[in-house]
């Protein structure tokens, strides 16, 4: 008897418990966005601002990397694919881009280096392993430890358009998967040399001049700081319903302003006076 | 002979001391009430991360119920039913070569058949599917073994006494084999609930708080990977990892403990 | 009696087809994969894909060739260290060590099978390629690196489930043996330890499958050249981490060559399980075991 109850009542907390498992959820608008892990997370802020303002709508934000976002784009999986790197033509294949900020790309030094400027010349021969030590551009003597990004990675092909232009990197040339790896990889060898973007950059690590610009909001505004990445958003034709009122939102002065905060340059340079 | 295992022995539970230490230094700081019970904040730069539990029990509880009996029926199958012919052969290499596909292939695959071929979307359902995958091998073979190691001798008394065969094993083989039978289950999906790569691209990422399992949301190990991949923010990040590293090590204590009863209970009998 | 025989008869189908289960997935998992990597082989040549040595998918180039030695490496120096010290840790705890101790290992063994794997990835990238790079030199990201992660990762795969088939040898085994005189080591050695080889050969299979397979960690110390390294201080890139490292971006091609890699991996995999296969057999009819 004892056994029965007990096995009883284990009966009813399971079928109370599938029952909450499997209830249908609130009946959502939704949008799902995926892609660049870069851009991941000022979609999510846009995302978690937009949905406090519009309650009955949940969007979901992944990442994948930028082809992720525009695979899945192109296929009509997600609702806007995000990239941070300009489409080749090959790519564009019937989707729409926006622009909805752009995000410059800092050379990265760990802080006991005393090298604090660079050119774009200097950047591509060590990058490709022609400078192999710091004292060829005023630095300690020391072998050079070259990190960079993984095959694909936004940052990686903006670097390469900017700086390295035909000239190939380095197959000594470390890699690594994610912008935190490479910083806390800097962060722990002196004589390395990395790039991440600017929204990322802590004081972990140190930003160096290139050609005499520092990098920052206002020489990324204006165009003269030379490393620039453009974050985009992906739909497949023109954007519809919800999906639209998410990127007009997004292009608003509100929206704008979260990307702002970010660290990242609005597509509208002048949102603060625009409204 | 006897200083080799000892310093063995030693050597790991330092290796042991240093991961957890490190972890737990770096990361208990960060945990308070408010980070266990709230929701993130600025993708998870403060606030908590009381969503991302949720999430993980649920995945780890779909990849439970789906793999558990699945991975110890095969195992039954294999060590009760069938000789050694070529179909067991088989299945058992499947099973090994199951258990050593890579996650992030896992993932690949989880998002193609599950999320776009079945058209389940991505949700925690699919999550908790694709860990059951990756769970199960390790369940199977882990049972197995132990079911292989219940003494003949328990068998023979069992059938003597006139019980069919499927009796004996309900009665008698199962109930024997349970300590191993858990610590494969445990095994399996400390894997699972740990896995990263293999849900990426499948249960959808969602901050929110989900309801449903058919909600999409993100388990502590991909908030972690977020968290500290993309620089949001470290603290959270080990404040994360040693909330998992409490959780599994909550679960795996209480596990041993009640098989250990149990199997006092069994030698009292 | 003839419900019994139906609910035999149903059970053991029923069990039949949860066996079966694993096969179906991996061939659904198969499928797939050389669906969406089987364009590579045509248009590159599997020859040229396999014995490549460069990988630059910006020229057009997919040779994995330094991937596979990579994997083999890091794999092969990580089961080195992790395989006797995990055995002879298992054996320690199965049969010498204080009661009292086993109880608080055993669960913090089980609990470090589930640290995510970034988590290890974070640690050996702050704490252990420091470490490398001033002992040893170099950059510090390298094989050597990758394989003390994949250790730690996979020692307690190997010790719980090793420690598991070490206890569940019949202590009639161990008795009869000290009663006929020999020393426990003895007795460990010629008794205990053989018996319990089938499964001890499970737990290393189990292992190798995790190093094999491991990706997010191994990524971030292993410093991913594409290169045949010429010492274990050189940085490798593992199949693994060539998938994850760049599935995110590739398109066209370039994504069907990293189920290309997929495929190669695959195969690799089923290789070495079959070679292990062969030893686990071979000492199976050895020992005879517990079937009904």
């Amino acid at each position: 008897m004892d056994s029965k109850v007990k096995l009883g009542i284990i009966i009813i907390l399971i079928i109370i418990g599938a029952y909450f498992l499997f209830k249908p959820g609130v009946q959502y608008d939704r949008i799902e966005i995926a892609g660049s892990t870069s851009v991941q997370p000022v979609a999510e802020k846009l995302a978690e601002k937009y949905m406090e303002k519009h309650p009955n709508v949940k969007i979901n934000v992944q990442g994948g990397g930028s082809g992720m976002g525009i695979r899945t784009a192109q296929q009509g999986i997600v609702d806007i694919g995000t990239s941070s790197k300009k489409l080749k033509d090959n790519e564009k294949d019937g989707l729409q881009d926006f622009v909805i900020g752009t995000d410059g790309i800092v050379i990265a030094l760990n802080t006991e280096n005393n090298v604090t400027d660079l050119s774009t010349e200097q950047l591509r021969d060590i990058f490709s392993g022609k400078i192999t030590n710091w004292k060829e551009v005023g630095g300690p003597d020391a072998t050079i430890h070259v990190i960079v990004r993984e095959s694909g990675s936004g940052t990686l092909s903006s670097f390469k358009s900017l700086v390295m232009k035909k000239t190939n990197i380095t197959s000594d040339a470390i890699v690594q998967g994610s912008t935190e790896a490479v910083k806390q990889a800097i962060k722990q060898d002196p004589y390395a040399i990395g790039f991440v973007s600017l929204s990322h950059m802590s004081s972990d690590v140190k930003a160096i001049e290139v050609d005499g610009i520092t990098p920052s909001e206002t020489t990324i505004a204006d165009g003269s700081y030379p490393l620039q990445v453009p974050f985009l958003f992906l739909t497949k034709g023109d954007p519809k319903g919800i999906t639209k009122d998410f990127i007009d939102w997004v292009f608003s002065a509100e929206g704008q302003a979260i990307i702002r905060e970010e660290k990242i340059v609005p597509a509208i340079a002048n949102v603060s006076d625009d409204t | 002979m006897q200083t080799v295992f000892w310093a063995s022995g030693i050597i790991t539970v330092i290796i042991l001391l240093v991961i957890i230490g490190y972890i737990l230094i770096k990361g208990l700081p960060a945990i308070n009430l408010e980070f266990l019970l709230a929701e993130p904040i600025d993708s998870g730069e403060s606030g908590g991360i009381a969503p991302m539990i949720v999430s993980s029990i649920y995945v780890t509880l779909v990849a439970g119920i789906v793999a558990a009996p699945l991975g110890v029926g095969a195992a039954v199958y294999l060590a009760e039913y069938a000789g050694e012919n070529k179909v067991v052969k088989l299945i058992r290499f499947g099973a090994e070569t199951l258990a050593s596909i890579p996650s992030i292939v896992f993932g690949l695959f989880g998002l193609s058949f599950f999320v776009i071929f079945l058209g389940m979307g991505w949700s925690l359902f699919a999550g908790g599917l694709v860990l059951a995958l990756m769970a199960l091998p390790t369940i199977f073979q882990v049972a197995e073994v132990s079911i292989e190691a219940v003494p003949r001798s328990y068998r023979e008394g069992s059938l003597a006494l006139g019980a069919t065969k499927w009796e004996t094993i309900y009665r008698v083989v199962l109930p024997a084999a349970i300590p191993g039978i858990t610590t494969g289950v445990i095994l399996g999906l400390a894997r699972a609930i740990s896995e990263a790569a293999a849900i990426m691209f499948v249960v959808g990422s969602a901050l929110s708080m989900p309801i449903s399992i058919f909600d999409p949301g993100r388990p502590l190990p991909l908030h972690l990977y977020v968290l500290a991949t993309e620089g949001i923010s470290m603290e959270n990040a080990f404040g994360t990892a040693a909330v998992m590293v409490i959780l599994i090590l909550i679960i795996t204590v209480v596990t041993n403990t009640l098989v250990e009863r149990y199997q006092k209970k069994m030698m009292g009998r | 009696m003839s419900s019994n025989k139906l609910e035999e008869y149903l059970v053991e189908k029923g069990l039949f087809l949860t066996a079966i289960f694993s096969i179906i997935i991996i061939l659904i998992i198969i499928a797939f994969i050389f669906r969406e990597g089987f364009p590579i082989f045509q248009e590159y040549g599997v020859l040229n894909f396999i014995f490549g040595m460069n990988w630059a998918p910006s020229d057009e180039q997919y040779g994995v060739f330094t991937m596979i030695v990579g994997s083999l490496c890091i794999t092969g120096l990580s089961l080195l260290m992790a395989v006797p010290l995990s055995i002879l840790c298992a054996i320690f705890m199965a049969e010498i060590a204080p009661k009292t101790f086993r109880k608080i290992l055993k669960p913090t063994i089980e609990t470090l099978a589930g640290i995510p794997s970034v988590v290890y990835g974070f640690f050996g990238l702050i704490v252990l390629v420091p470490l490398v790079r001033v002992q040893f030199g170099g950059t510090g990201f390298s094989m050597l690196t990758a394989s003390i992660i994949l250790t730690i990762m996979i020692l307690p795969t190997i010790i719980s489930v090793s420690e598991d088939a070490l206890r569940s040898v019949p202590h009639e085994y161990k008795e009869a043996s000290l009663a006929l005189g020999a020393t426990q080591w003895q007795t460990i050695k010629n008794v205990i330890f053989p018996a319990a080889i089938p499964g001890v050969i499970t737990a290393i299979i189990l292992g190798m499958g995790r190093a094999v397979g491991e990706t997010l960690a191994v990524i971030m110390v292993a410093g991913n050249v594409t290169q045949i390294p010429n010492s274990i201080l050189d940085p490798v890139r593992a199949l693994t981490s060539n998938i994850a490292l760049e599935m995110g971006y590739a398109t066209g091609v370039h994504y069907n060559a990293l189920f290309g890699t997929a495929i190669v991996l695959f195969i690799m995999i089923m290789v070495l399980l079959v070679i292990a296969n062969y030893f686990h057999y071979k000492k199976k009819v050895v020992i005879g075991g517990g079937y009904l």
